[in-house]
C-alpha cells in the first residue's frame, strides 16, 4: 500500500526559507556581548618536538585576553575509544604542518593575528614520514610512541576457504589500484562559539554552552567533558544550521575544544572560525588508499574468491581510522555473493593531517578497485559488464560470508533501470571513437548496527509534546546538516498523527533539550532517528485515539487520523473523507470553529456539549485527549536488532547495519586523445533507498553523491610536498563547477525495507562509490586505457594513452625542479625527504639565504 | 588604522558608518550591520558565497573594500524579497531542492537574480555559465536548474503567484 498523505510527497525542507533568505543562522553568524575572537598558531613542521613555548610577548599585547597552549588542556581524546591520541593543542610534539600549537583570544581579529606572531616556539625537527609504505618500515622517531612501525591498526580477516576458491576459478585477475586523498571541503568552515556562565553559589565559572558546526553534538559534549574535566551535565552543546559536513564534522575538531579552553582562560565568550586553509589542515577526509586486489571467477563471471590488501595513509592521528580500515574490508560483502574473502587492512600513520570519515566512509576507494577489476574481468572473458554483475547477485534474505545480514535488496532493479535508461544494450561498443559507456555498482550502510562507544543505549531517542496550543513539538537529537533530517522528522510525525506538516515544530540537536542521538554519520538518521520518531509519534497517537474513540463512541481501532481530521472507520460521510473535507471545513468555519481557535474556552465548551459525533478536527481530538491526560507526551527510541549486529570476529562490529542501500550507475564519457581531458556527458544513477520519504530530497542526496564522486574521479586531489599541502584553497582544490557538471539522471528504486521507517533506507552516501569506477570503466570503453589511479586527470589519462601507444612519457616536472621525483603529483616524499628537508632547485629563492636548502629548518 | 565616516546605501536604506579604510564589505555587512546572510567560505574570492550586488552587478564582497562602494546601491540576500516575503526564486529553490545545507545559497540568489534580470530567458548553457561563478558542494547544481526553470516559466505564464503561494 502506498497510501500516505505526507510520506512519499516532495516537499520543501522545513528550514528552506531561512536558507534562501539569509535569515538562517550558522555558527559564525552568532555573536554574544563581549565576545572575543580566537586565532590559532599552527605548526610549520611536519614532525617536531616542542622544546619551549613563550607566550609572554603575546599576552602583553593590548587587547589580548588570553593565550592558551597544550598545557591548558592536556587530556587526550579522540572520536574512537581506541584512538585517544589527540590533544586540542599540541603537548610536547607536533605531528603535521598545521597541527594546533597555541590560541590567542583577543578583542578583534587583527589583534589576535598580531599576537599569534608574538608567540615564540622553539622546535626540534624530527624525521618525518609522508608515504605510508615507507612509514610502515619506521623503527625510530615514531609518530606515536605506542604505535610500532607507525601502524595504527592492522586487520587480517579470512572468511571461507581462499585456496579452494581460487583453485575453482577459471580466471584470476590481479592488480594494484590507488585512490588519492580527497577532502570534504564543505562550504561552511568549521566554527565554534563557547561561553561559560558564572555559578551563582561559588562565583566561579559554571555551566558551559557551546555552539558548533558539528554533525555529532553529543560526542562533542562527551569529549569536552573529558578534556575540560567537567561533568557532561554542566555542558550544553547547541548545533545551529550546519553548512555541510560530508563527514568532516562527524568528529571533534580541535577548534571545538580550543574555543572552550580559551573561553575558560579569558572568562569571556570566544568564537573561533577556521580560515579555508585551516579547514584543509583540519581535514579528516578520505585517505590515499593503495589497494592490491585479486579476484577469481568462473568463465561465466561468477566470483569464487576475493583477496584484498588495503593500505591507508591515515595522517598523524587515529581519528576514525580503525573504523575506516574495517569498513574497507567489511563492505567487500553485502553487495555481491562472494563465497570466500580474505582481507588484510593496514591503517598507517604519516606526518600529514589526519584522515577520517568522508561520505561513503571506507568503502569508496575499495569499490573503485573492485568495480574496475570486474570490468577488466568482463573484458578478458568477453562478457557484458552489466551481466557480470547480474550473475553475482545475492539472494536475500541472507547473511553474507562475513556476517552481514541483507534483507531488502534493490540492486537487480537498479541495474535493470540504468541499463534500460542509458540504452546500454544498443549503444555499448557502438559509439564513435573516443566515446564510451561504463557501469558500476555500490552500496552503503543505513547506520552502523554497533555504536562507537559500546553500550546498550538506544542509538536514537525522540520525544514529542502536544499541548493546548495544538502545536506538535518534536525533540530530537538528530543533527540536520543540510540533508533534510528535520524535514524527515516532521514528515514522519505528520504522517503518523494525520496532521498538517506546518503544525509540527522540530527542535533538534540541543543537548539540554533533546534526548541523546548519536549524530549524523554513517547515513543513520532516516533509519534510526526515523524509527525512533515513528515510535514516539505512535505512542502519543495512542492517547489521542483513546480519547477520540470515547468522544465518537467507537473502538480505538476504528479511529482514523489523517489530513488534520479524525473520524470513525465506519463513517461513510462524504464530507469527512480526508481528501474531500473542504466542504466540512467551510461549514465548521461558518459555525465559528476556525482552525487554530478551537482550543479557546467558549468554542470548545459548546463543541463538547454537542455530544458524541463521528468526526472531528485534529485540534478537537487533541483537546479531548488533553482533558484526560494533561499535555500529551510520547517517547520512542531505536536500537538495531541483535540479528543485524554482525559476526563475532575481531573487528566484526564495523560493517553490520540493519539495512543496506544499493546503487547502480552508467556513465557516458568522451576522452580527448590529444590532451587527455575527460568529459562526462551524463550519468544515470539508480538508487535503492527503500522508500523515498521525500523524493525531492532523495534525488538531491543521490545527485549530490554522484557529483561528489565525479569530483573525486576527475579532479579532486590533495597534493602534498614534504607534508605541506600544495592546494589548500577552493580554487586549487578543484571541484566541478556548474559549467563542468553533467546531467545526472536519478532513478529512485524502492525495495521497501521491512525494518526501515515506512520502509526507508539510506540515500545520502551510497551512490558516491559507484561513480568513480563507472567513469573509469567508461574511459576504458572509450579509448581502451585502464586508469588504476584516481583522479583521472588529463596528465594521468595522457600518460596512459602514450604508454599504450609505446610513446615516450612526458616528464612534466623536468626543468622545473630536477631533484623532484619524476611525477607531476608527488605524494610519497619520504625517500626524497629522508627527514632532512627537501633539496631545492638552485634557483629556488629558499636556497639563496643562509638557510640554504632548508626551508623546513631541518638542515642539510 | 583610523576610522573614517562614510555613507553606504544597502538594501534601499542609507547607513552612516565609521570604518577603517581597509574594511572589507563582507566584514562590514556581517559584523557591523548583522547582515549575516552573505557568507565567508573560501577567503580567496573563488567560491561566490559572499556575492552581493553593487549597482545590480554581482560582486564578491569578501575582496571588496567597503569604502569603495560609497554612492553605489548595494543589495544583499536580505534585500532580495519584497517586504520580508519570499521571492519567487527563493521559494523555488526550496521547492526543488536547490538548497541543501544552504551555506552557498545566498550567493547563488544574488547571481541568479542578476542573470534573470539581464536575460529573462536564458539557455541551459547560459544558466550553467552564469552559475559557474558560485560553488556548491551539496547539490550537484541539477535541482538549481529546475528551480530556475520554474521561476522563468512562472514569469512567462504570469503565474508567479502560484509558485510563491497566496499572500
Amino acid at each position: 500500500m502506498n497510501d500516505f498523505s505526507v510520506i512519499g510527497k516532495s516537499i520543501a525542507m522545513v528550514d528552506a526559507a531561512g536558507k534562501t533568505t539569509g535569515a538562517g543562522k550558522y555558527t559564525d553568524d552568532l555573536s554574544l556581548p563581549g565576545m572575543l575572537v580566537g586565532k590559532i598558531l599552527h605548526s610549520p613542521y611536519p614532525h617536531a618536538r616542542i622544546k619551549h613555548i613563550d607566550t609572554s610577548r603575546a599576552k602583553a599585547l593590548d587587547g589580548v585576553a588570553a593565550v592558551v597552549t597544550g598545557a591548558d588542556a592536556p587530556n587526550p581524546y579522540g572520536i574512537l575509544p581506541v584512538g585517544h591520541d589527540e590533544t586540542a593543542l599540541a603537548v610536547g610534539k607536533v605531528r603535521y604542518v598545521g597541527d594546533h600549537v597555541a590560541c590567542v583570544a583577543a578583542i578583534n581579529e587583527e589583534i589576535a593575528e598580531n599576537a599569534i606572531e608574538l608567540i615564540d616556539v622553539e622546535y626540534e625537527p624530527l624525521p618525518a614520514y609522508f608515504d605510508p609504505e615507507e612509514s610502515m618500515k619506521a623503527e625510530s622517531d615514531l609518530i606515536h610512541e605506542n604505535r610500532a612501525h607507525n601502524i595504527e591498526k592492522d586487520y587480517h580477516h579470512v572468511f571461507g576457504d581462499l585456496d579452494k576458491g581460487f583453485a575453482e576459478a577459471d580466471y584470476v585477475a590481479e592488480g594494484r589500484y590507488i585512490a588519492n586523498e580527497v577532502t570534504h571541503a564543505a562550504m561552511e568552515p568549521h566554527s565554534t562559539l563557547a561561553n561559560f556562565e558564572l555559578d551563582p553559589h561559588t562565583g566561579k565559572l559554571g555551566r558551559l554552552t557551546v555552539w558548533s558546526s558539528t554533525q555529532v553534538p553529543y560526542y562533542l559534549q562527551h569529549k569536552l567533558s573529558l578534556v575540560l574535566e567537567m561533568p557532561m551535565s554542566q555542558i550544553r552543546v547547541i548545533k545551529p544550521l550546519v553548512g555541510g559536513g560530508f563527514g568532516g564534522k562527524s568528529e571533534i575538531i580541535p577548534l571545538e575544544i580550543i574555543a572552550a579552553v580559551a573561553a575558560r582562560a579569558a572568562r569571556a565568550p570566544v568564537k573561533i572560525t577556521y580560515t579555508r586553509e585551516e579547514v584543509f589542515w583540519a581535514h579528516r577526509g578520505r585517505p590515499r588508499t593503495i589497494i592490491d586486489l585479486k579476484t577469481g571467477v568462473k568463465n561465466d563471471g561468477r566470483m569464487t574468491a576475493v583477496a584484498c590488501k588495503v593500505i591507508q595513509d591515515g595522517g598523524a592521528y587515529c581519528s576514525y581510522g580503525v573504523v575506516t580500515i574495517l569498513y574497507s574490508g567489511a563492505l567487500l560483502g553485502a553487495l555481491y555473493d562472494i563465497p570466500n574473502i580474505r582481507y588484510d587492512g593496514y591503517r598507517v600513520l604519516t606526518n600529514k593531517p589526519a584522515c577520517g570519515a568522508m561520505r561513503g566512509h571506507g568503502t569508496v576507494n575499495v569499490r573503485f578497485a573492485f568495480e574496475s577489476q570486474m570490468d577488466e574481468i568482463a573484458a578478458k572473458l568477453n562478457l557484458d559488464p552489466a551481466e557480470v554483475r547480474r550473475v553475482n547477485l545475492l539472494k536475500p534474505p541472507t547473511v553474507t560470508v562475513n556476517g552481514l545480514r541483507v534483507l531488502s535488496y534493490g540492486l537487480p532493479e537498479c541495474i535493470d533501470q540504468v541499463v534500460a535508461r542509458s540504452g546500454w544494450k544498443q549503444r555499448k561498443g557502438k559509439m564513435p571513437k573516443g566515446r564510451g559507456l561504463g557501469v558500476a555498482c555500490s552500496h552503503y550502510v543505513s547506520g552502523a548496527a554497533n555504536s562507537i562507544i559500546r553500550s546498550d543505549m538506544p542509538h536514537s531517542t525522540v520525544n514529542i509534546k502536544i499541548d493546548r496550543d495544538g502545536g506538535v513539538v518534536v525533540y530530537t537529537g538528530a543533527s540536520e546538516i543540510g540533508q533534510g533530517s528535520d524535514t524527515m522528522t516532521a514528515q514522519v510525525v505528520a504522517e503518523v498523527l494525520g496532521c498538517e506538516i506546518a503544525r509540527v515544530k522540530v527542535i533538534a540537536a540541543d543537548t539540554d533539550l533533546t534526548p541523546i542521538d548519536l549524530g549524523s554519520y554513517s547515513s543513520r538518521v532516516t533509519f534510526m532517528a526515523g524509527n525512533a520518531t515513528l515510535r514516539a509519534a505512535e505512542e502519543v497517537k495512542k492517547n489521542i485515539v483513546r480519547a477520540s474513540a470515547k468522544r465518537m463512541n467507537c473502538a480505538p481501532e476504528d479511529v482514523i487520523m489523517r489530513d488534520g481530521r479524525v473520524w470513525k472507520a465506519s463513517t461513510t460521510l462524504s464530507d469527512s473523507h480526508p481528501t474531500l473535507s473542504d466542504n466540512s471545513k467551510e461549514r465548521e468555519a461558518a459555525r465559528g470553529h476556525v482552525d487554530g481557535q478551537i482550543l479557546r474556552g467558549s468554542v470548545l465548551q459548546t463543541r463538547k456539549e454537542e455530544g458524541p459525533k463521528d468526526h472531528m478536527s485534529f485540534e478537537e481530538a487533541i483537546v479531548a485527549a488533553i482533558d484526560f491526560h494533561g499535555a500529551l507526551t510520547g517517547t520512542g527510541s531505536y536500537a538495531p536488532p541483535v540479528a543485524a549486529r554482525g559476526g563475532k570476529h575481531k573487528g566484526g562490529g564495523v560493517g553490520p547495519s540493519p539495512a543496506y542501500s544499493y546503487s547502480a550507475q552508467v556513465a557516458e564519457v568522451s576522452v580527448d586523445e590529444e590532451t587527455g581531458g575527460v568529459t562526462v556527458h551524463k550519468i544515470w544513477a539508480a538508487h535503492d533507498c527503500g522508500r523515498a520519504l521525500n523524493p525531492v530530497a532523495v534525488e538531491g542526496q543521490v545527485i549530490g553523491s554522484v557529483w561528489m564522486g565525479l569530483g573525486q574521479a576527475l579532479e579532486e586531489e590533495m597534493i602534498w610536498k614534504d607534508g605541506l599541502l600544495m592546494n589548500p584553497g577552493m580554487l586549487e582544490y578543484r571541484s566541478p563547477s556548474s559549467a563542468e557538471s553533467p546531467e545526472i539522471e536519478c532513478i529512485i528504486v524502492e525495495s521497501i525495507d521491512p525494518e526501515g521507517p515506512f520502509g526507508a533506507k539510506e540515500a545520502g552516501e551510497g551512490s558516491l562509490a559507484a561513480t568513480i569506477p563507472a567513469i573509469s570503466n567508461a574511459i576504458y570503453d572509450a579509448v581502451g586505457v585502464r586508469l588504476r589511479e584516481a583522479p583521472f586527470t588529463p596528465e594521468r589519462v595522457l600518460a596512459a594513452l602514450r604508454a599504450k601507444k609505446g610513446m615516450k612519457r612526458i616528464e612534466m616536472t623536468e626543468s622545473v625542479d630536477p631533484t623532484a621525483p619524476h611525477k607531476l603529483r608527488e605524494h610519497g616524499g619520504s625517500l626524497w625527504f629522508r627527514g632532512k628537508g627537501p633539496m631545492r632547485h638552485p634557483r629556488d629563492p629558499a636556497r639563496q639565504g643562509t638557510n640554504a636548502g632548508s626551508p623546513m629548518g631541518g638542515g642539510e | 588604522m583610523k576610522k573614517e565616516l562614510i555613507e553606504l546605501r544597502i538594501n534601499g536604506r542609507t547607513y552612516e558608518l565609521a570604518i577603517e579604510p581597509n574594511r572589507l564589505l563582507l566584514d562590514l555587512l556581517r559584523q557591523d550591520l548583522g547582515l549575516t546572510g552573505s557568507k565567508r567560505a573560501c577567503d580567496d574570492s573563488s567560491c561566490g558565497s559572499c556575492t552581493v550586488q553593487v549597482d545590480g552587478v554581482p560582486m564578491l564582497s569578501c575582496t571588496m573594500l567597503a569604502a569603495s562602494c560609497e554612492g553605489q546601491e548595494i543589495t544583499t540576500v536580505e534585500g532580495v524579497a519584497d517586504h520580508g516575503g519570499l521571492a519567487a526564486l527563493q521559494k523555488a529553490y526550496g521547492d526543488f531542492g536547490g538548497a541543501q545545507c544552504g551555506f552557498c545559497t545566498p550567493g547563488f540568489m544574488m547571481t541568479v537574480r542578476w542573470l534573470l534580470a539581464n536575460n529573462p530567458d536564458p539557455t541551459e548553457d547560459e544558466i550553467r555559465e552564469a552559475l559557474s561563478s558560485n560553488l556548491c558542494r551539496c547539490t550537484g547544481y541539477s535541482q538549481m536548474y529546475q528551480a530556475i526553470r520554474a521561476v522563468i516559466q512562472a514569469e512567462q505564464t504570469g503565474k508567479k503567484e502560484e509558485l510563491v503561494g497566496a499572500k
